[in-house]
């Protein structure tokens, strides 16, 4: 089990939800799950967002595998200058 | 090893040390070629017509006269982009920016622009286009832009963010909210509590080279784009977006660049010098004026803060609260998932340890230029907001600023204040460095003030492409598609000649134009050396497979037994002793024979660039009379991973001070009643000169990033952060009253003491 | 208009405008673009050259004014393949990053030490505070100009000592 959170401007697309757990063993498989069952995610997804797990942040590696108990917390995706 | 991007710990060769740049000899003789040193033959010159208006409809845009003038080719305005994103609401934005449709925005906002054989017959064309204004209400103050009775910019923006949508639309694009705990339980604990007001002006990068491009689009539907960017890809596939090209077909080769620090990570006006030269068919090239960079190129965001820190008697923070406003220019954030103010929230408390805090942005558009990234973009100002409230609760329970700070600092396994826990991070490590720096046992006089003031910013990696080729005679190329803004190539030319155990010398970076590399992201959030350098690492580690390989087939032995150590192949086993190890040159040469030309290719997404925090100290004397400051001395003292060179990071570190200092002291956007621009030039938008500053200290720390094989965090980007609040902090210690706007200029200093009677 | 004149020791012809700025009339006319434009306005040093010796903002002079006159830019600096020691400084100090700055620092820097072989880190600072850098915070520049001006007056100090051993 991974236990999500959302800041607050994924709220509204998660129906007031700020934090949940899923089972997911990769950011693919998590990200995979929650757009099915919060489609309006999605927008949120392609306009860019980042992940982190245990800490370390994710913009692009869907990839990572996340370790069982893991916390997840989905931001938005910040640039630089 | 392969693309295991773990730290490694190994000794360096090459490494940290302070070899020559590539392009320093180019550089200094005035051989390198930037933005607008470029030109095509039978090139035309493009200029634009702007906006003198905040907010304006277009009734009536008649370029007839302007088009039938002897030796115009081609004007553009709306009516020659039709929208071609497809939905896509960023992408829209970048159009509508670039050339107003049916409505100006902002005081410079494009109309219309013009492409002829000279500069004097475009300046006649753009004189003889007609324009009818029909003069709309404006606001470009943040707080004026956020009450009920503003103009409204957009009237299909709707506050995203609200648990439900509102029923009108708003100024207010977006709102954020980042924390944990309760606040409101935590400031009833509280002993202490401090509540504070701030505002910052809009300042902008500076960068001393104008925006400047050549452009080429053929009938054809293919296109050349020379320019000064932070990155061609992603300009090459805005054009090519906006004027409905095929990507592969546009290439966009990047100039030296004259500076951008997140300028020219956005695209202004290339997209019209592109649909300038295909109506024209010829080549068009522009060349901004510094004018219409400050009033038509991104700057950053003004602000308006509130800060409330509790804390307990023993100097514990039990509770932190911040609302955020930011304007983000005329239009919403760049890429929407990413508003400004957000950004500001999720930064705002990131040094310190919070058992109850709570963060909100309120994003806003007003009618001003569209607000573009600027150095660990939108951090200073919270950074300002948040560090001096912290030194103002420090002395509320009676400790030194830097003492308070130690206590409550970030350390690894704190949970930041925008959700994640951290890794290991240099907070804590900075603030020692700090205690420990002789600066703060400097002595003080009469009407000087030292300040300390902590930063941070997040890193990031992005995706890269790179290709290192090996010649003949054992040199070596490597290609980057990440743009060299300040001795990259020197750094990455330094990782290469490590993982191959050559000589420096005997590495030679380019950056790659689109056509030659997939794609690469901008050069931006400090990623430059971080994430090209990490593929170069993985693109050597397969060269050098490539090498044992030709190795291999040269003794004939098989590849298990053949080792790469020192640039040199050796046998592993013993029964082989009679073979003398192979240097690389020699491999080369023998390679025509052994299976063609030796490469390596790395495309990655390297992730995780490691968090970076500073802290800086800072000494200033005010002149009670006239409200001046000068900065006595500065020191920064900032956590960069593992310095690759360290005469660079340190030019960065005091680079971003300086900028820093700049817009703490001196820099603001200044608009008139009438929704103007008063000050776009260097005259009267002071940016620091040599003779403002002292030499500028600084101390690396390195504390190696678990996630690249040399440790390397980024660390172009923090030294901006700390110095509103550094100098803020100094400026009230020295006058003994809180300074709550920025910039701090002599007119506020004065006003300031006149207000609290002194 | 026709326009003859000296620039870095060589006799150059060019034709332009009454109105066209030096600066222009450099980069466009005569190909010199290492002589940059950062305001056009007098204010950021970018365009920096000497007119008869004399430091000026290109972007305020005409390309008229150069008519018999002797100009020198960043292009004349080096000899042969030799840099000049304020060129080789800059490099070995990183005193640029972008390096767009760097031109018209040099230019300025060269003015002030024949003027003043040997200024304090005030007098640097006061005499290059018409240059505008936003990369370096100028901490690394000054550091070249002061290892330039050291350097120089000791190349100075040789020249005297030969000149008198061979009288
Ligand atoms: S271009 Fe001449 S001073 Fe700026
Ligand atoms: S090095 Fe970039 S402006 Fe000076």
């Amino acid at each position: 089990m991974v236990s999500v959170t959302f800041i607050s401007t994924f709220r509204p697309a998660l129906g007031g939800a700020d934090a949940l757990e899923i089972e997911a063993k990769t950011l693919r498989e998590l990200m995979r799950k929650l757009v099915k069952k919060y489609p309006r995610l999605q927008k949120h997804i392609d306009e860019g967002i980042a992940l982190a797990v245990d800490g370390e942040i994710y913009r692009d590696n869907w990839d990572v595998e996340i370790p069982d108990g893991s916390e997840v917390y989905l931001m938005p995706r910040i640039q630089g200058g | 090893m392969g693309n295991d991007p773990s730290f490694t710990n190994q000794k360096f060769k090459v490494i940290g040390s302070r070899v020559q740049r590539p392009d320093g000899v180019d550089k200094v003789t005035g051989r390198a070629r930037y933005g607008a040193d470029h030109n095509a033959p039978g090139q035309l010159v493009g200029l634009f017509l702007r906006s003198p208006h905040a907010h304006a409809r277009i009734t009536r845009l008649d370029t007839a006269r302007a088009e039938k003038l002897s030796g115009v080719k081609a004007v553009i305005t709306s009516d020659d982009l039709p929208d071609l994103t497809n939905g896509d609401a960023t992408a829209y934005t970048i159009l509508e920016n670039c050339m107003a449709r049916g409505r100006a925005l902002y005081d410079g906002h494009a109309v219309a622009a013009v492409a002829a054989v000279d500069e004097q017959t475009a300046k006649k064309a753009l004189k003889l286009i007609k324009v009818t204004y029909e003069v709309l209400p404006h606001v470009t103050d943040v707080d004026e832009a956020m009450k009920p009775d503003a103009p409204v910019l957009h009237d299909h923006i709707y506050t995203a963010g609200l648990p439900r949508k509102p029923r009108k639309p708003s100024n207010v694009y977006n709102v954020a909210e980042f924390g944990h705990g309760d606040v409101d339980k935590g400031f009833a604990q509280a002993d202490v509590i401090v509540e504070q007001s701030y505002k910052t002006e809009q300042t902008h990068q500076g960068y001393i080279e104008p925006h400047a491009c050549v452009a080429s689009a053929s009938p054809d539907g293919t296109g050349e784009l020379w320019v000064t960017t932070q990155g061609h890809f992603h300009y090459r596939s805005v054009c090519a977006t906006l004027l409905g090209m095929d990507i592969a077909k546009l290439k966009v080769t990047s100039s030296e660049i004259g500076g951008g620090f997140g300028g020219k990570t956005h695209v202004w006006m290339e997209p019209i010098a592109l649909a300038l030269s295909r109506k024209a068919n010829r080549p068009v090239k522009v060349v901004m004026s510094r004018e219409e960079v400050f009033r038509a190129s991104g700057p950053t965001s003004s602000t308006s803060i509130d800060v409330k820190i509790g804390a307990k008697k023993d100097g514990r923070i039990i509770a932190a609260f911040a609302a955020l406003r930011y304007q983000g220019g005329a239009f919403p954030g760049y890429i929407p998932g990413m508003p400004w103010a957000a950004i500001g929230a999720m930064t705002a408390f990131t040094s310190y340890k919070l058992p109850n805090v709570k963060s909100v942005g309120y994003d806003v558009v007003v009618n001003r230029p569209k607000v573009a990234a600027y150095r660990a973009p939108s951090a200073p100002m919270a950074s300002f907001a948040v560090e001096s409230t912290i030194d103002m609760v420090a002395a509320k329970v009676g400790m030194k600023p830097l003492d308070f700070r130690i206590m409550n600092a970030a350390k690894k396994g704190t949970r930041s204040s925008f959700g994640p826990v951290y890794g290991p991070i240099g907070i804590g490590a900075t603030l020692e460095a700090v205690k420990d720096h002789p600066h703060m046992r400097a002595k003080l006089k009469k009407n000087q003030g030292r300040g300390i003031a902590c930063g941070f910013w997040f890193n990031f990696g992005g995706q890269t492409c790179t290709d290192i080729n090996i010649a003949t005679d054992g040199t070596v190329t490597v290609t980057v598609g990440t743009i060299d803004v300040g001795g990259a190539r020197a750094s990455l030319s330094l990782i290469a000649a490590e993982e191959l155990g050559v000589p420096y010398e005997q590495v030679k970076a380019h950056i790659g134009d689109t056509g030659s590399l997939g794609h690469n992201d901008t050069t931006e959030g400090s990623r430059g050396t971080f994430s090209s350098g990490m593929a170069i690492i993985f693109a050597a580690r397969q060269a050098i497979d490539v090498l044992r390989e030709r190795a291999a087939i040269m003794w004939e032995i098989p590849v298990e037994d053949v080792i790469w150590e020192d640039g040199h192949a050796r046998p592993r086993l013993k029964k082989y002793k009679k073979l003398k190890p192979l240097s690389l040159a020699a491999i080369a040469a023998a390679s025509p024979t052994t299976g063609g030309p030796i490469a390596g290719h790395n495309e990655s997404v390297p992730d995780n660039a490691g968090v970076s925090f500073a802290s800086h100290i800072c000494d200033v004397e005010v002149d009670p009379e006239t409200g001046a400051t000068r900065i006595l001395r500065y020191t920064v003292v900032q956590d960069a991973g593992k310095a690759i060179h360290p005469t660079y990071v340190e030019g960065q570190m005091q680079g971003g001070a300086a900028q820093g200092i700049g817009w703490a002291l001196n820099e603001e956007y200044i608009y008139g009643e009438d929704g103007r621009l008063q000050n776009p030039g260097f005259l009267d938008y002071r940016i620091p000169v040599c003779s403002d500053l002292p030499f500028i200290d600084t101390q690396i720390l390195e504390i190696p990033n678990p996630n690249h094989p040399y440790g390397i965090r980024g660390v172009g980007e923090t030294s901006i952060v700390p110095p509103l609040a550094a100098i803020g902090n100094a400026i009230s210690n020295a006058v003994g009253v809180r300074m709550n706007h920025v910039p701090m200029s002599p007119p506020r200093i004065l006003k300031a003491i006149e207000e609290a009677g002194g | 208009m026709l326009v003859s004149t000296t620039i870095n020791g060589d006799v150059v012809e060019f034709a332009c405008p009454p109105e066209e700025t030096l600066l222009t009339a450099l980069r466009d006319r005569v190909g010199l673009t290492g002589v940059k434009e950062g305001c056009g306005t007098g204010d950021c040093g970018a365009c920096s050259v000497t007119l008869d010796g004399r430091l000026v903002c290109s972007c305020l002079v005409l390309g008229a004014e150069a008519q018999g006159r002797e100009i020198a830019t960043v292009e004349g600096l080096a000899e042969g393949e030799k840099l000049h020691p304020l060129q080789q400084n800059f490099i070995d100090h990183a005193a640029l990053q972008c390096g767009i700055c760097t031109p018209g620092f040099l230019m300025a820097a060269k003015a002030l030490l024949e003027r003043n072989p040997n200024p304090t880190e005030t007098e640097i600072r006061y005499a290059l505070a018409g240059n505008l850098c936003r990369c370096t915070g100028y901490d690394k520049i000054v550091h070249a100009v002061q290892a330039s001006a050291k350097e120089l007056r000791q190349l100075d100090k040789k020249k005297q000592r030969r000149k008198k051993s061979k009288k």
